[in-house]
């Protein structure tokens, strides 16, 4: 079977100052259908470039990504993305926001309507679904980003540290909504993240990278099923993966440049 | 207090000082009595409401036309490096050329009727305007159009959609100070050979050595602006309200 994206033997080298920056070199990684993984590592590990070449907003050096068997060649609405910094439209409400990529969908307006309310609904923000992104908190407009991603049905989606501009208890209590969602209605996640908490307790695997050249370091399973409570954070195996993570984090072999 | 009675205050007050120099000060200039006479004057026998559609309608046209070809020329130049490479040193040596400065250029190249004065009036606005429109293209958010574009937008929406509402803001600010500019720049359009206009009403005034009336062309001019500038600033609140203020 093939996998759901495969990345294979991906390279990515930028220009800095006319001199050439690998940004990443040789990453290779099978991602199934429905998994949760997430990717952690030092800044400059290329976390963000592997995001991005998935999504299509990045060209890759060298190398490919395959979705289905199906090169990835542009962005497309088959791969939802999620923004650390929100990326909302701001001259819209939260409903238009999540009504945006069902527009170009050409869904009737009454579809449009349903759906975006479905998904409003879903992430908690009906009271709010015709306030300005202006008047909303970074978790609730975290939220309506979610449900903006979710409403145009991707197969996959692409998190880029979507809670690191939040507070500490705004981001648990997201986690564990985030988790809900993803159980009811089940997608490829990929999540870009800097907490090793964080990582561990979203993923079914956590891809830990290493920087100066970007590139994969460990592939960490994290076998502790679903669903995760707090019950689960104060484990004993949660804490012993953490720890795994943390050390292969923070402990990496010096660069081979 | 309120800044309508504080406002009140500061009027009457400076309008007592202006009188009491004039009649106790030997200040050489009429009063606000004499001024208002004249302006009464004038209102009724049509000649500033004459004036005043006169200078409007001048104003209006060439500031029209000047938005009209700025934003669509702005909006270009943003998006394409060539029409930018293109425009881009003219409108930055016309920008600095004051646009009282091309009055005898159009008065010896387009003659003395309505054309000229309409013309410098369309630079002037023009000018402003398509900087801001170009300004408000550049700063668009990278991420909005990269949200966008993994929601399935193509070029075309992404113009539509995401550019055009997002500099908004910046064409607004670009309206509002061409307008400024083309409303300064009537009276002295007005001094090409005009039969009729606020300026060239004063232009007349300043001959026959008649101050009521160039000072009734002055508040005329300061309040047309005032309300022409407080139209755009409504629709500029109107338009922009989702925009976070710091």
């Amino acid at each position: 079977m093939t996998p759901k994206i495969r990345f294979d033997r991906v390279e990515k080298v930028y220009d800095v100052g006319g001199k050439p920056f690998q940004a990443l070199q040789s990453f290779s990684l099978d991602v199934e259908d429905n998994e949760f993984l997430t990717l952690v590592g030092p800044s400059g590990c290329g976390k963000s470039t592997v995001l991005n070449i998935a999504a299509g907003l990045l060209e890759p050096s060298g190398g490919a990504v395959t979705i289905d068997g199906q090169r990835v060649t542009g962005p497309g609405p088959v791969r939802g993305v999620i923004f650390q910094q929100y990326a909302l439209f701001p001259w819209l409400t939260v409903r238009q926001n999540v009504e945006f990529g069902l527009r170009l969908k050409r869904l009737s307006r009454r579809e449009q309507r349903d759906v975006a309310m479905h998904y409003i609904d879903m992430v908690g923000l009906s009271a709010f679904a015709d306030a300005l992104p202006k008047t909303l908190s970074g978790g609730m407009k975290q939220r309506c980003a979610i449900a903006r991603a979710y409403a145009v049905d991707p197969k996959i989606l692409l998190m880029d540290e979507p809670f690191g501009a939040l507070d500490a208890l705004t981001r648990v209590n997201l986690q564990s909504q985030l988790l809900e969602m993803w159980a009811k209605e089940k997608r490829t996640v990929i999540f870009i993240t800097h907490d090793v908490d964080e990582a561990v307790f979203l993923a079914n695997r956590v891809i830990v990278m290493a920087a100066r050249p970007g590139r994969l370091h460990r592939v960490i399973p994290v076998d502790l099923g679903y669903p995760r409570t707090d019950d689960t954070r104060l484990s004993p195996e949660f804490t012993a993966i953490r720890n795994e993570v943390w050390t292969s984090v923070y402990h990496q072999p010096s660069s081979n440049l | 207090m309120a800044p309508v009675a504080l406002g009140a205050v500061s009027v009457s007050s400076s309008l007592l000082i202006w009188w009491a120099a004039v009649r106790y000060g030997g200040l050489a200039l009429p009063t606000p009595l004499d001024v208002t006479r004249a302006f009464s004057v004038q209102m009724g026998n049509g000649q500033l409401a004459r004036d005043i559609l006169a200078s409007l309608g001048r104003v209006l046209t060439g500031y029209m036309l000047g938005v009209a070809v700025a934003i669509p020329v702005g909006f270009l130049m943003g998006r394409s490096v060539l029409v930018r490479g293109f425009f881009e040193p003219y409108i930055q040596f016309f920008r600095v050329i004051p646009p009282l400065a091309l009055i005898p250029l159009a008065i010896v190249t387009l003659g003395i009727d309505e054309t000229p004065k309409i013309a410098v009036i369309f630079m002037a606005s023009f000018l402003t305007c398509v900087i801001a429109t170009l300004q408000g293209v550049v700063n668009v958010d990278r991420t909005l159009i990269n949200a966008a574009r993994v929601l399935g937008a193509g070029n075309g929406a992404i113009f539509a959609r995401v550019v055009i509402p997002a500099s908004m803001p910046f064409i607004l600010v670009g309206m509002r100070v061409g307008l400024g500019s083309a409303w300064a720049t009537v009276v002295a359009a007005e001094l090409i050979a005009a039969q009729a206009g606020v300026g060239f009403r004063m232009q007349q005034a300043q001959l026959y050595y008649d101050l009521p009336t160039i000072f009734v062309s002055l508040v005329t001019i300061g309040i047309l602006g005032l309300i022409m500038d407080r139209m755009i600033l409504w629709l500029e609140r109107h338009l922009t309200a989702w925009q976070e203020k710091p």
